[in-house]
């Protein structure tokens, strides 16, 4: 619905290290700006309430839930999301170690995994598979691929 | 869903004058105001963004610190000083929400999040809270969440908060700005009891902005013990926070603080006044934890939470008191 009365907001920032323009209403959310707005479709919505962490990206190098933050709100960040990774085929190392550990089933949940995951290295916690299970809490996955999930960063941040 | 207007304020003056319009609210992390809007609870008119206000810092002194409102919680969590002389305040951030969730979130915003109550955040059961009037289908329906301290005929719903708990423990103050100026409020008399006005939780009029919360320096040993349904990643069924002092092995200074007992953070003060003076031992920390739910008024479903909340004091005792 749109209501021709309402405002209208400008928004400039870097997604994926690219810098987009957009206009939008004030009330999108940042998820929504990513998968409706600009087609990033790799940004998972499950919940849209920051309960299950399948919209997880990283804001100026830190983990948040794009679900619950308004895009206005990230005005001259820099977003990094799940389309970021790769180099053309060649995965990122985290993803090839996510494949090696069979840290998926359906793989919904996998990009905010992925994006959690690299959000907790960067902030030092992955320690080992205590640390790393409990800083990953905010990730939920139906499947049960958990066990797997914890291993898959472990050998990734080799703890 | 209902459409808002933005602006952004670059200087708290800025956000209290765009705040004189009634149907305005301050967003910060927005992990809290977003759910309730996108319940359709909370309806405001015009969001304005408060995040980039330089309230945002962490000021250690010689006798307490200020811990700006709009401070990440996990920048607080942390924080070198915090984690050295506040651990009760580092441990309460980090046994709450999840990391994502804590890299938005403010400081501010955590004391302001409203009850988790089903029959609050359904948005379309009565509530006294959200829908002064209806009625609190909680005190007659489900409520293994509910207070055991607090409550009134018209709302028994529990403070959600871990950090005002351990703020409550080290009576801190909480610092508010109005168009008139500012002033410091005991976290004590910051909250408000249901009464007939449960829609009314803190002191904090329309407008107000918090910007800091002062935390006196502490010589105590702490912990944070918190209860919960799953091990991560969830609100306290109950939690209580101990600052112990103890001098020559005999206890000179006890401060206690429960959540999800209370309608809002509750201070156990008749288990604290059972261990001044006596040796901190364990027959000490049992003889005070059985004084923890004095006063309890439990419902059909959350009895429970009266042995719990003493077993729960007796946990965080012996955890404070084995610290060196
Ligand atoms: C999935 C999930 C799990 C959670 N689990 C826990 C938990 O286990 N323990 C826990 O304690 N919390 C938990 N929370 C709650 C979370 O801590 C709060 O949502 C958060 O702290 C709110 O901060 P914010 O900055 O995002 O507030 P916002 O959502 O921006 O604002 C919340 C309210 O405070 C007002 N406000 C914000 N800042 C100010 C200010 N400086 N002055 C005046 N008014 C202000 C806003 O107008 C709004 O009414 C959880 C939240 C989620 C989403
Ligand atoms: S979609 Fe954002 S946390 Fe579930
Ligand atoms: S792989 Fe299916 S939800 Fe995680």
């Amino acid at each position: 619905m749109t209501d021709s009365s309402r405002q209208r907001v400008a928004l400039a920032l870097a997604i994926n290290g690219r810098r987009h323009r957009v206009t939008i209403e004030p009330s999108t959310t940042l998820l929504d700006l990513l998968r409706d707005e600009l087609g990033l479709f790799g940004t998972k919505k499950g919940c849209d309430m920051g309960a299950c962490g399948a919209c997880t990206v990283l804001v100026d190098g830190r983990r948040i839930n794009a679900c619950l933050a308004l895009a206005v709100m990230q005005e001259g960040r820099d977003v990094q999301t799940i389309e970021g990774l790769a180099e053309g085929e060649a995965l990122h190392p985290l993803q090839q170690a996510f494949v090696e550990h069979d840290a998926l089933q359906c793989g919904y949940c996998t990009p905010g995994q992925i994006m959690s995951a690299l959000g907790l290295i960067g902030e030092g916690r992955a320690t080992d598979a205590a640390g790393i299970a409990e800083q990953m809490s905010g990730n939920l996955c139906r499947c049960g691929a958990h066990p797997n999930i914890v291993a898959a960063i472990a050998a990734y941040a080799g703890a | 869903m209902h459409a808002f207007d933005y602006a952004r304020a670059t200087e708290p003056s800025q956000a209290l004058d765009l705040a004189r319009r009634p149907d305005a609210a301050f967003i910060a992390g927005g992990t809290d105001l977003l759910q309730l809007w996108k319940a359709g609870i909370a309806r405001p008119e015009l969001m304005i963004d408060i995040s980039r206000l330089a309230l945002d810092i962490v000021k250690p002194r010689d006798d307490g610190i200020a811990i700006g409102a709009l401070a990440r919680l996990s920048d607080v969590a942390d924080h070198p000083i915090v984690q050295a002389r506040w651990p009760l305040i580092a441990e309460a951030l980090n046994a709450g929400a999840s990391a994502q969730v804590r890299n938005a979130a403010t400081i501010g915003g955590n004391l302001l999040q409203r009850t988790r109550c089903a029959y609050f955040r359904s948005g379309d059961m009565p509530c006294n809270k959200r829908a002064p009037g209806s009625g609190c289908p909680a005190i007659g329906g489900e409520n293994r969440s509910h207070a055991i301290f607090g409550g009134s005929p018209h709302c028994v719903a529990t403070h959600a908060s871990d950090l005002a708990v351990a703020l409550a423990a080290l009576d801190a103050s909480v610092r508010v700005a109005g168009p008139a100026g500012s002033r410091l409020v005991g976290i004590g008399d910051f909250y408000l009891l249901p009464g007939d006005t449960p829609q009314r939780e803190t002191v904090l009029g329309q407008g107000q902005l918090i910007c800091a919360v002062d935390v006196p320096a502490t010589a105590g040993r702490a912990a944070y013990v918190k209860v919960r349904d799953r091990a991560s990643f969830e609100f306290a069924v109950v939690s209580v926070a101990a600052d112990l002092v103890i001098d020559d092995g005999i206890v000179a200074r006890a401060r206690l603080a429960a959540g999800g007992v209370g309608t809002r953070p509750w201070r156990l003060t008749e288990a604290e006044a059972a261990l001044i003076g006596e040796r901190a031992d364990a027959a000490a920390f049992d003889k005070a934890a059985a004084q923890a739910s004095n006063g309890a008024e439990p419902l059909a479903h959350n009895a429970f939470k009266v042995e719990l909340l003493r077993r729960t004091v007796r946990r965080a005792l012996q955890v404070a008191g084995g610290k060196a």
